[in-house]
């Protein structure tokens, strides 16, 4: 029997380049995004690449009742659940607009987090399974030009940890995944240093590895675990002046 | 950011977008005054840079693929190292290769590039059973050799000129192996290499290494490679016959930043040129050979182009007609080794009958040379150009970087009706690359 892997989020090119990872190694996918005709040609592209099966669903995390009802109507179930659901909005705007900032809230921490806490729900029952929850370096300190996003992905980091804890009993592997800065639609335009940014194959290939081996928690690239430690490590009075 | 193709030469600074849907591609093109595509930059000169580049490398899905028929359905951003990757372990081969497996469709397309199997198998084109452009007007059309026919065989060699290729349905070609039987057949002179093909029109796939620095009697002396594809009885070990599409894994080289310049010249060109002519024994020897060593033998060594260092090299490739073409490719040959220039990576072959609108093919033999650019070297390449066009040959638009206006527009027959069809699609003006706008396309 195949073993079926959730993909939430799965327009981008981060979800993208998992999918292929995961088919390349004998997965089967269901590819659940908002609009579910926009991940056709991706579905349709693994199929002739990898010959494996693709399912496509429609997901929005920001619609809270839909959640059970989407994880029931899901067949096969999934053994592995990777949530690559984010948004970042323009911090300014976010700050004066409330229907903006709820919204970034919500994707990023709330709405995501339900349906993690259902899929965990099936999973303690099964005493098998992975949730895999993409976050983010920008959730280890809240930073004036990002913390809509920052404090959304402190959440889910935390819930991520919480439900680790919970299902470690239960021999469910929950894996938190912290990219740095990644080659992405998210980050166009942004001035990005070639040695710290990560390509979506290079954070699909680590994420891969970290998968296999178990792992906790992810940085990719590497080098973020130390960068954020230092900046975890600035004392509070120093990093309220600071403009990073 | 800084662009440059594989030669090298010309270096040109451009805004470059890149999109992975088609609507996404719809606003960069109606959002730019003047744009032009490009996929993985494996033209020499400048066809695929100008001021705005739109990369279709992220547009780079398969669609669909028929397992009876070999009939493949995927957008222009696939490459022929990806068809390869994952066809040849089920059985199919592109049905017309260039030299290098990192070309995309849609740039194999705009060049209708040609394989060692021309004389057969024709252009890329004639595989091909549909392309949808989007053109200078905003729309995006459906063209086949039948439907939307002008902008098709536009399209087909129209170095990106007349919008946009966003997918194809190409046909690829079933094979029994990842293997290649190749005959190779020593000729010691110009006269016995073209007497060679000839009589070896019935191979598959056949090319001529030359060396073109060789004079007087020994002058156009080359090996000629003969292949097909193997049948499973021609493997030999075991493990062929086990596994007889899978080719063992090539150890990569990379050269990993420009030589200096002097270190290709021609006194170790004319080494390079002795000794492989010299080891290959007289009369002729029988292999089998991978598929990546037979057809893809430089993509092994990644960044080769730097080995003619930081001036770069441009490409010379030239096709004459069979009434003049050994007498024109004599004199070439004879003109470039007595103006001293020796062309390191230098090959011949024989195109089957052919004509496209600006495709490059047609009937007769084409020979491909290659020079580190110099001061010099220009003037003496405007010397060649007098040479083909007088003999009714033309150039490789694919390999140029600088042709005169002059000289395209007449030895390219079939440029009135090209522009016609820009001008329909009102693509003029608006698909344009450094190298449309240098011959006044």
């Amino acid at each position: 029997m195949s073993q079926y892997c959730l993909i939430l989020g799965a327009k981008s090119a981060m979800a993208r380049a998992i999918a292929h990872k995961f088919a390349g190694n004998g997965y089967d996918l269901i590819l659940a995004a908002r609009n579910p005709a926009e991940i056709e040609a991706d579905a349709a592209d693994i199929r002739v690449r990898f010959s494996r099966d693709v399912k496509i669903a429609a997901f929005d995390a920001t619609a809270f009742q839909t959640h059970q009802n989407f994880w029931d109507n899901l067949q096969p179930k999934p053994s592995v659940v990777v949530c690559a659901i984010g948004y970042m909005p323009k911090q300014q705007d976010a700050e004066k607009d409330t229907a903006l900032a709820l919204t970034a809230m919500h994707t990023n921490f709330t709405g995501v987090a339900n349906i993690l806490n259902i899929a965990a729900n099936y999973m303690e029952e099964q005493k098998a399974g992975c949730i895999i929850g993409i976050s983010s370096v920008a959730g280890e300190r809240g930073r004036a030009s990002n913390y809509f996003y920052g404090s959304a992905k402190a959440g889910f980091t935390a819930f991520l940890s919480g439900l680790r804890n919970r299902l470690a009993s239960s021999g469910v592997h929950v894996l938190t995944v912290k990219p740095g800065f990644v080659y992405t639609r998210m980050t166009e335009g942004l001035p990005l240093n070639p040695k710290l940014t990560a390509k979506p194959e290079e954070v699909a290939s680590d994420i891969w590895k970290a998968f296999r081996k178990k792992k906790n928690v992810l940085y990719t690239k590497w080098m973020w675990r130390g960068i954020m430690w230092i900046i975890r490590n600035i004392p509070e009075w120093k990093f309220k002046k600071m403009k990073i | 950011m800084k662009v440059t193709n594989w030669g090298n030469f010309p270096v040109t600074e451009a805004e470059v977008k890149s999109f992975s849907t088609q609507g996404e591609a719809m606003e960069a093109v109606a959002g730019w005054d003047e744009l032009i595509p490009r996929g993985l930059g494996r033209c020499y000169g400048d066809s695929s840079l100008g001021k705005n580049i739109l990369s279709t490398l992220s547009f780079n899905r398969f669609l669909s693929f028929d397992e009876k028929t070999g009939v493949l359905h995927c957008q222009s951003g696939v490459s022929l190292e990806e068809i390869l990757n994952i066809f040849v372990p089920r059985g199919w081969f592109p049905p017309v290769t260039p030299g290098t497996k990192f070309v995309t469709v849609g740039g194999a397309i705009a060049s209708d590039v040609h394989g060692k199997n021309h004389h057969k198998e024709g252009s890329f084109r004639k595989h091909v059973d549909a392309i949808t452009v989007l053109t200078g007007n905003g729309k995006i059309v459906r063209c086949t050799p039948e439907e939307n026919a002008e902008l098709f065989h536009a399209t087909c060699g129209g170095m990106g000129l007349t919008g946009l290729i966003l997918d194809a349905v190409i046909r690829l070609k079933p094979i029994e192996t990842a293997w290649i039987q190749q005959r190779s057949i020593k000729a010691p002179d110009l006269e016995t290499i073209f007497r060679l093909f000839s009589e070896n029109v019935e191979y598959t796939y056949s090319v001529a290494w030359i060396d073109t620095l060789a004079r007087g009697s020994k002058l156009g002396r080359s090996i000629l490679l003969l292949g097909e594809h193997a049948t499973r009885s021609q493997l030999q070990t075991s493990s062929q016959k086990e596994n007889p599409y899978r080719i063992p894994g090539k150890r990569k080289l990379t050269v990993p930043f420009n030589l200096p310049n002097f270190t290709l010249n021609n006194f170790s060109i004319k080494l390079f040129n002795a000794f492989y002519y010299g080891k290959h024994p007289r009369g002729e020897k029988t292999a089998l050979i991978n598929y990546d060593s037979y057809f893809y033998p430089l993509d092994f060594i990644h960044h080769w182009n730097r080995i003619y260092g930081k001036r770069g090299f441009t490409q010379y490739q030239l096709v004459l007609p069979p009434a003049s073409g050994y007498e024109g490719v004599r004199k070439v040959l004879e003109h470039t080794t007595r103006s001293g220039y020796g062309s390191f990576l230098s090959v011949l072959k024989y195109f089957g009958p052919d004509q496209g609108l600006l495709s490059f093919p047609m009937e007769g033999y084409t020979l491909t040379l290659d020079f580190p650019v110099s001061e010099n070297l220009m003037k003496m390449l405007n010397e060649l150009d007098t040479i083909v066009k007088d003999a009714g040959g033309r150039l490789y638009l694919t390999k140029d970087s600088r042709m005169s206006p002059a000289m395209f527009r007449e030895t390219y027959a079939h440029l009135p009706g090209f522009r016609e069809v820009r001008k329909a699609f009102s693509s003029a003006g608006k698909f344009e690359s450094l190298q449309s706008r240098r011959l006044e396309v």
